[in-house]
């Protein structure tokens, strides 16, 4: 989240789309209450489905799901029409003044440099035009026509409301009254949240998705202010600490990124990330890439990160390609990886196309699985008849099932959706042999260790020489890995400008990021997280809820990355004089000396607005972008590409062009393309979601759980249900070209058929949380169903968009 | 219940009167459900089957969300899910947690013709103690509300308490604190009014303009009370009663047949007595006890020609 869950009171209107906060996220849901009941606020729900959360909604509008692009490119196109933007706002703190480079088009629903082979793009053109001086050439008039505003007016002028409902098929009325609540708070005094989570991202489009969301949010001055704000849900209770500290095939901690095969050495890897600035005056926070990069060796490899040896960055994988979970799935089904440690997670469930799954984890020679439940992924190789039928004679993979701890189980931080990095204590004892992930893992690399030490290897340095100084070197403790991810001062550390004024001494705890050094004298495990635990003790553990000015930051409460920061890119919350543009919601403001008020400054604590930075400090030029430059795969600009299974023979955007009815930068494997269904043998779409009542895999071994929702069901509307003769509670069969379920049905009048380019859709709904195992009844894994495709960035699979055909059983 | 410590005022098929020394000094309690506010998440079900350690059987789909599909021993509280379209095609999806109203007037005390086996307590709950329940089932027909059910397990009554056992010690029923939207709240009935004003207000503005208070004059008020965007129309929350009353056989059983029954019952003795009185004790002689041996031979007969 930009914001954070309390911010959410402070809303006039609320926007869930691409996510159901009342179903998946109840506890967060009380803040949409809160600006209900006490902010007057409106709530708009888009989706698929009229679900729980559309229940307490004031408008609800239904709309074909993979669309959201058109929905919000839609609005862009009505809302710069009808000059219903913050334009102050836009012109001083986004890139719609600056000048792009000549070569950059859009033409045949492709951007320029597109490479059909490679299915990807070159992306030289996708720039701003720099003048003389190194800097961006700008117009703040606007009228340029090479200039981000006017682009991006040419772009979504094809984005009308004709075609919005011809594509979304959502009655032209009710988008008409949805713009309409929204475009409300382009004033200052109004204000708008974005809440979305899994309904965006799993998408083939779902990154461009939410830019598109973003966008909105620019054009009426929503981010970076109360009430405002893009606002991702996560799931899991600890998946944004997850991220938070690289836990991604191409990232190191603190959104640091793993070198790629070019980048052979630190000058190579570090110069196009240590960002200089783009505009004059601006600061450029990127700029300190190398000091949180070399205090992350530093914290890593210890003395074995120096200066001669380029902080071990020699140590560092390299990538040829992206190894996201699609990637290493499709390797174990050509048997190239033959080896599988899955840690807390269930890939036989969460991971699309069962079928080619199971196949590809019978080609391992070996799977460790570490969690606290019997997992599908653990007993993929049992027979469990109709639900999960394999014939377990015929594989040898062996299995290790180690029983881990669950998160009352112990102590430690978890990191929620608002940044907040939340300490808890361990509320029981594990039961059994578990053991905790630590424990497991610690064990795992003492044994390398000793047998690198005792056999050799080709490049043992990063195991032998990472560095493990902890008191119990079996099970490392919360703390002594909090305080390491936070850093410390490994020499005496004096202020650069008065070298006389020590500020810490060896081997004190760090009190931010702002003290990091590229030196090696400071280690800290992950940069954004430093300060968490500070000189002055564990921060993660406060619990002072206090909130003296009343806009409901309690800053005193845990603590939130960055620095504590509770709202990022506040800056952007003041004119370019330093004063709120709201006062009824100031964040900070600036007293003519400093900045300051109810929350961190997300800018120079002492930068005179005077001097004109912008407040997008992690962008080189300082303020937020319409025009992605090189950022994402498919291009500066979101466009519109159907899902890879649609419904449609093309694509109504971009009529007549093959190329463009997907979207043409993601990665498809070769073998995955017979398995993608066509309309004439699916001819019904569907979309797969969460309930309340269960969390994901997990509570389905929960017995109160599996009573409030006891068993498999598919939600399919009335008007489907007629023409299919299909009785609410009977059996219906779903079938998709990878696979069958059979599952109740529910017959509801909360699904509605849509007119989409003159022919009605029929949308249906498989919620996900049956499985072979556990206490409620048995029922089909609903990745049976989902295509083996992901978005064009992080290749998150597209459960989202589908086609299946529904039959009585 | 000799544990309880909340001041019983009314206790079913007991002439005695309640003891009247402690009075309710801190007012009658009330739960107000918001059901705009409520997201149909469940949580108070969870919430009401842990604190009361109870566990239902793990069911099946049925074709709607309502699960488990209907109050019983182990269910005493469950969501109910309409889905309701307005003649203009809008659609609602009406979510109401469903359970014991707490009746000012309760239909089931005044039906049940076990002594103590529901009692009502000074603070407005209704309580049943199963242990002087005989399973009858006089009080689901003399509930309003359709909602007391006999157990499967041990043929006795259950239904909701609202939480009586922590009220009493001064915390708020469990579904109260587990609601994670505030759609559940509880505190005195006259606060629970004035909360209730604030939120009508609320709908008003938002185009419900038959938004209001579900606390039915029929049965005294409630001390569970709802709060409706549609007012008017309580029977599209999944068949909330318009206008609930004590069956009138209650009434009549409980009320005016209940002094003439008890007098019918004192005349028949009073007879005895003075039959005993004038006469004496019926005896019987061998010419009564021929007559009856006589009179079941023709029965067997007619029974077995």
């Amino acid at each position: 989240m930009t914001n954070h869950w309390v911010d959410i009171r402070n809303a006039d209107v609320v926007l869930i789309m691409g996510g159901n906060a009342a179903e998946a996220h109840p506890c967060g849901f009380k803040w949409v209450t809160e600006a209900k009941a006490h902010n007057k606020a409106k709530l708009i729900v888009v989706d698929p489905r009229f679900n729980r959360s559309a229940s307490v909604a004031d408008v609800y509008a239904p709309i074909r799901t993979g669309t959201d692009i058109v929905f919000l490119g839609g609005l862009i196109n009505d809302l710069l029409a009808s000059d219903r933007i913050q334009r102050e706002y836009v012109v001083n703190y986004t890139d719609l003044s600056f000048i792009v480079k000549d070569e950059f088009a859009f033409k045949d629903g492709l951007f320029s440099g597109y490479n059909a082979d490679k299915r990807n793009y070159s992306k030289s053109s996708w720039d701003y035009a720099l003048g003389d001086d190194g800097f961006v050439r700008t117009d703040p008039t606007l009228a340029d026509p090479r200039c981000v505003y006017q682009l991006l007016k040419q772009h979504y002028a094809r984005y009308t409301i004709e075609m919005v409902e011809r594509v979304c098929g959502t009655p032209k009325d009710k988008v008409r009254q949805i713009w309409d609540l929204i475009a409300s708070t382009a004033t200052p005094t109004r204000a708008m949240t974005i809440m979305y989570a899994l309904g965006w991202t799993q998408h083939s489009i779902g990154s461009q998705m939410i830019r598109t969301g973003a966008m909105v949010q620019l054009l009426l001055g929503n981010i970076g202010i109360a009430g405002g704000g893009m606002n991702a849900l996560r799931g899991h209770s600890n998946i944004q600490g997850l991220t938070d500290l690289g836990l991604m095939s191409n990232l190191l901690p603190g959104y640091l990124t793993l070198p790629n095969e070019a980048e052979q050495d630190l000058a190579t890897y570090l110069t196009p990330r240590t960002q200089k600035p783009l505009r004059p005056k601006q600061m450029s926070y990127w700029q300190n890439y190398p000091k949180f990069f070399v205090s992350l060796m530093k914290s890593w490899f210890g003395d074995a990160a120096t200066a001669e040896n380029n902080w071990a960055f020699d140590y560092l994988p390299k990538l040829d390609k992206a190894y996201d979970m699609l990637q290493a799935y499709e390797l174990m089904h050509q048997g190239k990886m033959t080896g599988y440690i899955c840690q807390g997670f269930n890939p036989i469930a969460a991971a699309p196309n069962k079928a080619k799954l199971v196949e590809s984890f019978s080609k391992l020679k070996f799977l460790v699985t570490m969690d606290p439940l019997a997992t599908e992924t653990s007993a993929f190789w049992q027979n469990h008849g109709v639900f999960h039928d394999v014939d377990t004679a015929n594989i040898r993979t062996e299995v290790f099932r180690l029983p881990t701890t669950c998160f009352a189980e112990e102590e430690g931080a978890v990191v929620n959706s608002s940044r907040w990095l939340q300490w808890h204590w361990k509320g029981a004892n594990p039961p059994g042999e578990a053991r905790s992930d630590i424990w497991i893992m610690s064990a795992l690399y003492l044994r390398l260790k000793a047998l690198y030490a005792k056999e050799g290897g080709a490049f043992p340095d990063p195991i032998a020489n990472l560095s493990w100084k902890y008191v119990h070197a079996a099970e490392p403790s919360a703390e002594e890995l909090a305080k390491e991810y936070s850093g410390r001062a490994l020499v005496d550390l004096y202020d650069p400008k008065d070298p006389t004024r020590l500020v810490r001494k060896a081997g004190e705890q760090l009190a931010g990021f702002a003290e990091l050094r590229d030196d090696g004298s400071t280690a800290s495990g992950c940069w954004i997280f430093c300060g968490a635990w500070g000189p002055s003790g564990n921060l993660m553990a406060r619990r002072d809820n206090s909130d003296p000015t009343g806009v409901g930051n309690t800053v005193n409460w845990a603590w939130s990355w960055p620095a504590n920061r509770r709202v990022l890119y506040n800056r952007a919350s003041c004119d370019v004089t330093g004063k709120p543009f709201d006062p009824k919601r100031t964040l900070i403001a600036w007293n003519g000396k400093a900045w300051g008020g109810a929350d961190i400054p997300d800018y120079g604590a002492a930068l005179d607005p005077a001097d004109g930075a912008g407040p997008f400090i992690m962008n080189p030029e300082g303020v937020a972008r319409f025009f992605a430059r090189g950022a994402m795969a498919e291009g500066p600009f979101p466009e519109h590409y159907e899902p890879f299974e649609t419904p449609l023979a093309e694509n109504p955007l971009n009529p007549g062009q093959a190329q463009a009815l997907n979207n043409p930068a993601a990665r498809v494997f070769k073998d995955d393309l017979p398995s993608f269904g066509k309309v004439d043998e699916f001819p019904h779409v569907a979309t797969t979601y969460r309930l309340t009542e269960h969390f994901h895999y997990w509570t389905k071994h929960v017995r109160l759980n599996a009573i409030t929702q006891p068993e498999q069901f598919v939600e399919i509307g009335a008007a489907l249900a007629d023409e299919l003769g299909i009785a609410n509670g009977s059996r219906v069969r779903v079938s998709s070209k990878r696979g069958v379920i059979e599952a109740v049905a529910m017959v509801t009048k909360r699904i509605k058929a849509l007119t989409v380019d003159g022919r009605t859709v029929h949308q249906i709904g498989v919620p996900i949380h049956w499985g072979f195992l556990g206490a409620a009844r048995p029922g089909y894994l609903a990745n049976t169903l989902t295509p083996f495709v992901g978005d064009g960035n992080t290749n998150t699979p597209e459960f989202k968009s589908f086609l299946v055909k529904v039959e009585r059983a | 219940m000799a544990l309880q410590s909340l001041d019983i005022v009314r206790r079913s098929a007991t002439t005695t009167p309640a003891p009247q020394a402690r009075g309710a000094h801190s007012g009658q309690v009330a739960k107000l459900i918001d059901v705009t506010k409520c997201i149909g998440c469940k949580a108070c079900q969870v919430a009401c089957m842990e604190w009361n350690d109870l566990r239902d059987e793990v069911g099946h789909c049925s074709g709607h969300f309502d699960n488990p599909p209907d109050l019983g021993g182990q269910s005493w509280t469950i969501m109910k899910f309409a889905e309701h379209e307005h003649a203009d095609g809008s659609l609602e999806w009406l979510i109401r947690k469903d359970g014991c109203m707490h009746c000012a007037d309760p239909g089931c005390l005044k039906a049940c013709p076990s002594p103590g086996a529901i009692v009502q307590y000074a603070n407005g709950i209704v309580d049943f103690h199963e242990e002087n329940c005989i399973g009858c089932g006089y009080c689901v027909t003399g509930c309003p509300f359709d909602v007391p059910r006999i157990s499967k397990h041990d043929r006795k009554a259950y239904k909701c308490t609202l939480c009586s056992d922590r009220v009493a010690v001064g915390q708020e029923p469990a579904c109260v604190k587990t609601c994670p939207t505030g759609a559940i709240v509880f505190g005195s009935k006259e606060d629970m009014h004035e909360h209730a004003a604030e939120r009508i207000e609320d709908l008003k503005s938002r185009g419900y303009a038959n938004a209001g208070l579900y606390d039915p004059a029929g049965v005294g008020g409630t001390h569970v009370m709802y709060v409706l965007h549609h007012a008017d129309q309580p029977e599209l929350y999944s068949g909330l009663p318009k206008n609930p009353v004590i069956s009138p056989f209650v009434s009549l059983w409980k009320g005016a047949a209940k002094p003439l029954g008890l007098l019918a019952i004192a005349a028949t003795a009073f007879a005895g007595f003075l039959h005993y009185i004038g006469i004496g004790p019926n005896r019987t002689d061998e010419h009564d006890e021929r007559e009856a041996e006589r009179e079941a031979q023709r029965l067997r007969a007619e029974e077995h020609p």
